[in-house]
């Protein structure tokens, strides 16, 4: 039992000092934020999810194409709602009491992202995280960043703020782009 | 104990620069042919407290140009030099010098060494040339202040009078130094040792000071300081001084000066006291604290959150409706009174970000001044309405456009004198800023009687540039003709000066008022002169709203855009050529907009005569907007979409509504421009 936890313990430090080599090196967090959409693994870089909150009712945006669900008062500021699952084709676009969204707070703009479920936030290490090969997922290889491997899962790791910026996801004026 | 000055910095700039400001206008409204006296004090105070602040605070660039102002404007002051049209000028010109040199000072900005050394040059000279003869009229308002046996002086400075780096001991000593001085303190405000704070001043001082001394030399030991204290300074009377009793002498005066409201005039008697005018009936006692400096982003805060709380409000309101109202009486009546509240919190707390507009159209006797002379033309500026109020925001945005409208009437507007007399006009040509509150609008004009805009020139170059065909020039209506003039580009002067004719300015003016909420329209008549009129939303906050409701949507339209609704019959909707349809009001044709087919809603309401119809108006054209029904009215806080999102076609903005939800806030203007196009293609 004590020998489980110094593992641990120590497990937990070689993590966090790498993170540091890896926050030095390359600016990436160590920390993702998993969720699914269908049936893959995906993960956020953590310090870019502001907070996760239930579906609400979201005013639509007319001229918005349909993965854009539209917009939502969050403490008076007014947020865009992405449906992840739409915007890939992915898992059944249901909306009840369990659907789950992922506010993001991206280059000073606040975005909600629906997914299919939350899952757990994981630390990898560099050792832990491939380099993204070339496959055919339904996430343009452009995003992602590389692939976590952890108890036998996979985690598709997304650069979450491209991602959100770039012109596909319609989010901001065609002029920034 | 050393002080901190760096601290100190920030209000000395900002006072400096409303002494500029003050020191301007005096400047501005002194007549020539009658000095007032009051007003050389004005700018006298002004340039006095920049010299001694600067001095303070180690500017010693600014404090020694200065004081060779300060020299020339003592002399006016005391009637030693009579005031010319010159000297305005150069003091003008000082005023821009010094600005430059604070702003220098403060922001480490380059400083223009040719305008310093010129105006420095300009002072000296004029200085050298103290000959010049003594303005009677000057003389005549500054009697010399008679000499008395002393003066009696009470001295209550204020409790923050060491932050402004001010020691009464300095000044009791100087005015030691003048005569034999008893002095008396008044421990009464100080509190217990506990309460008391070392940074404050409790003490209050009765000084008597013996001897032949003036009124003047008294004053100046607590020019310093007469902000910040309340100062009471009579003759002491002594009893054998019979035969120089002059109506002076009963002149108490009280020297406390309404804390730098620049822009009203000084409180603080003349040197000379009684006089001709009266001591002021109404000393500002309570002036000191009639106004405190606050951030503008407090102010935004403290809106914000107002803002938040109609919205909550509403939103109880909206959940009480349901409730008993027998049952619930008490609730209900609360609730009423929060409503009441509420909106007066919110106006008042918009009212504090409403500004005169004053501050804006007090810069233009100045740029008037300056070009008119540069382009030896007559000008008289008129303002109307000055004291019209509208948001902050609004009034840092409208100063660059009013200003480059007013420059294109002095510069193509206005014709040279020789020309006005030739026409019959008065040489003098007259530029009016006016100023009103028209509904929810704000409308300012700029109007010239000038030569008016030439028609055929516009027309011609509008051709040669390639935006209107010659059947179009001969058929335009002259209000779209007018209208060219703010296309990109376009410009008619035959000269490009420095002023204007770069044709870089009515499109730049329009793009800005645009931005604003507002709208630009030209007025013409040729040879009579041209008239530019600016709409702009008081406030860009907040908005009153109609909300409509579309395919289970609610979309809230700009109230001020809403002509009327009504449920039309069926036979009162048109189709022309199965391009669009209209819809007859009133013996006029209004193109008919389905809210549901530009935004592809699903809604059950498809035709006309089943839904309800809005009649909106922009830029004189008007829409029928289908909506399924009418919801309400209310006002709205305006939330940026694109703080998060992208712009949206149609689309201005977005509101937060009582139950919580988000609505979108339509652009009519946009609106009103899609349906017309839509009929005309």
């Amino acid at each position: 039992m004590s020998q489980h936890q110094t593992s641990q313990s120590s497990s937990a430090m070689s993590v966090r000092n790498t993170g540091i080599a890896l926050n030095a090196e390359t600016g990436n967090g160590q920390e993702f934020l998993t969720f699914t959409l269908g049936s893959e693994l995906y993960g956020v870089d953590i310090l870019k999810v502001q907070e996760i909150r239930g579906y609400d009712t979201v005013t639509r945006i007319p001229d918005a194409p349909e993965f854009i669900k539209g917009v939502i008062n969050l403490r008076g500021s007014i947020v865009p709602v992405v449906d992840m699952r739409l915007k890939f084709n992915l898992g059944n676009a249901e909306y009840n009491e369990f659907t789950v969204m992922i506010i993001l707070n991206i280059a000073k703009r606040v975005v909600g992202m629906v997914v299919d479920g939350v899952s757990d936030v994981m630390a990898l290490s560099d050792e832990q995280i491939l380099p993204a090969p070339e496959f055919g997922g339904s996430v343009d290889t452009r995003y992602i960043t590389g692939l976590g491997t952890l108890d036998d899962r996979m985690v598709i790791l997304v650069d979450i703020e491209r991602l959100m910026s770039s012109s596909d996801m319609a989010l901001v004026s065609q002029a920034l782009s | 104990m050393s002080i901190d000055l760096q601290r100190f910095h920030k209000s000395f700039f900002e006072e400096s620069f409303e002494g500029l400001d003050a020191m301007e206008q005096a400047l501005l409204a002194l007549d020539i042919s009658a000095v007032d006296a009051e007003t050389i004090n004005t700018v006298f105070r002004a340039a006095h407290s920049i010299k001694g602040g600067a001095a303070t605070f180690g500017f010693s660039s600014v404090a020694e140009y200065t004081h060779g102002v300060e020299t020339l404007l003592d002399e006016m002051r005391s009637g030693k030099r009579s005031v010319t049209q010159g000297d305005v000028d150069l003091l003008l010109r000082v005023v821009d010098v010094l600005r430059g040199l604070l702003g220098a000072a403060r922001d480490g900005s380059a400083v223009d060494v040719e305008a310093v050394a010129s105006t420095q040059a300009g002072i000296a000279r004029a200085l050298a040339g103290e000959g010049s003869r003594p303005a009677l009229s000057a003389v005549a308002d500054i009697p010399p202040a008679p000499a008395s046996a002393g003066w009696l002086i009470r001295f209550e400075p204020r409790p923050d009078l060491f932050r402004s780096g001010n020691d009464p001991l300095r000044i009791i000593r100087g005015l030691e130094a003048l005569g034999k001085l008893e002095v008396e303190v008044d421990t009464s405000a100080l509190p217990g040792f506990a309460d008391a704070d070392p940074e404050s001043c409790y003490l209050a001082w009765t000084l008597r000071l013996y001897g032949d001394v003036t009124r003047a030399e008294v004053d100046e030991q607590f020019s310093w300081v007469e902000d910040d204290c309340r100062l009471l300074i009579s003759p002491l009377v002594v009893a054998k001084t019979t035969a120089v009793v002059d109506t002076t002498v009963n002149a108490t005066i009280e020297a406390q000066v309404a804390e730098r409201t620049a822009a009203t005039k000084p409180q603080l008697t003349l040197v000379h006291g009684g006089g001709p005018e009266p001591a002021p009936a109404q000393p500002a006692r309570n002036a000191d604290v009639s106004s405190i400096r606050v951030g503008t982003e407090k102010i935004d805060a403290l809106i914000n959150l107002v803002g938040e709380l109609v919205i909550t409000q509403a939103m109880l309101t909206q959940q009480a409706s349901h409730l008993d109202p027998v049952l619930n009486e008490k609730l209900l009546a609360g609730l009423s009174q929060l409503d009441r509240n509420t909106r007066q919190l919110q106006e008042a707390v918009m009212s504090t970000r409403m500004l005169p507009i004053d501050s804006v159209f007090s810069r233009f006797p100045r740029v008037v001044r300056d070009l008119a002379s540069k382009l030896a033309k007559q000008v008289k500026l008129v303002t109307v309405g000055e004291s019209t109020e509208l948001d902050k925001g609004v009034i840092e945005k409208i100063t660059d456009p009013l200003n480059h409208l007013v420059r294109n009437s002095l510069d193509h507007g206005l014709e040279l004198p020789a020309q006005r007399l030739e026409s019959g006009k008065d040489p003098t040509g007259t530029i009016t800023l006016k100023a009103a509150h028209q509904g929810g609008h704000i409308v300012i004009e700029v109007c010239d009687d000038g030569r008016g805009l030439d028609r055929a020139r516009i027309v011609a170059k509008a051709q040669a540039n390639g935006l209107i065909t010659a059947v179009q020039a001969e058929t335009m209506p002259d209000s779209e003709v007018w209208q060219l003039i703010f296309s990109p580009g376009f410009s008619t002067a035959e000269k490009v000066t420095d002023v204007s004719g770069r044709g870089v300015g009515m499109d730049v003016v329009k793009k800005n008022i645009q931005a604003l909420g507002g709208q630009v329209e030209l007025d013409s008549i040729a040879g009579r002169g041209s008239r530019t009129i600016i709409r702009l939303p008081l406030t860009l906050a907040i908005l009153d709203g109609m909300s409509v409701a579309v395919g289970g949507e609610v979309y809230i339209l700009p109230l001020n855009s809403v002509v009327e609704s009504l449920q039309p019959t069926a036979d009162q909707v048109k189709t022309i050529a199965g391009q669009g349809q209209v819809v007859k009001v009133r013996n006029e044709y209004v193109p008919l907009l389905a809210l549901w087919q530009l935004f592809n809603l699903r809604s059950e309401i498809r035709e006309a005569h089943r839904g309800i119809l809005v009649i909106l108006e922009s830029d004189g054209r008007k829409v029928a907007l289908l909506v399924d029904e009418l919801v309400g009215q209310q006002q709205v806080v305006i939330k940026n979409l694109e703080a998060n999102y992208r712009r949206v076609p149609c689309i201005s903005g977005a509101t937060i509504m009582g139950d919580g939800r988000v609505a979108l806030i339509l652009d009519f203007a946009e609106l009103v421009r899609t349906a017309s196009g839509a009929v005309a293609a």
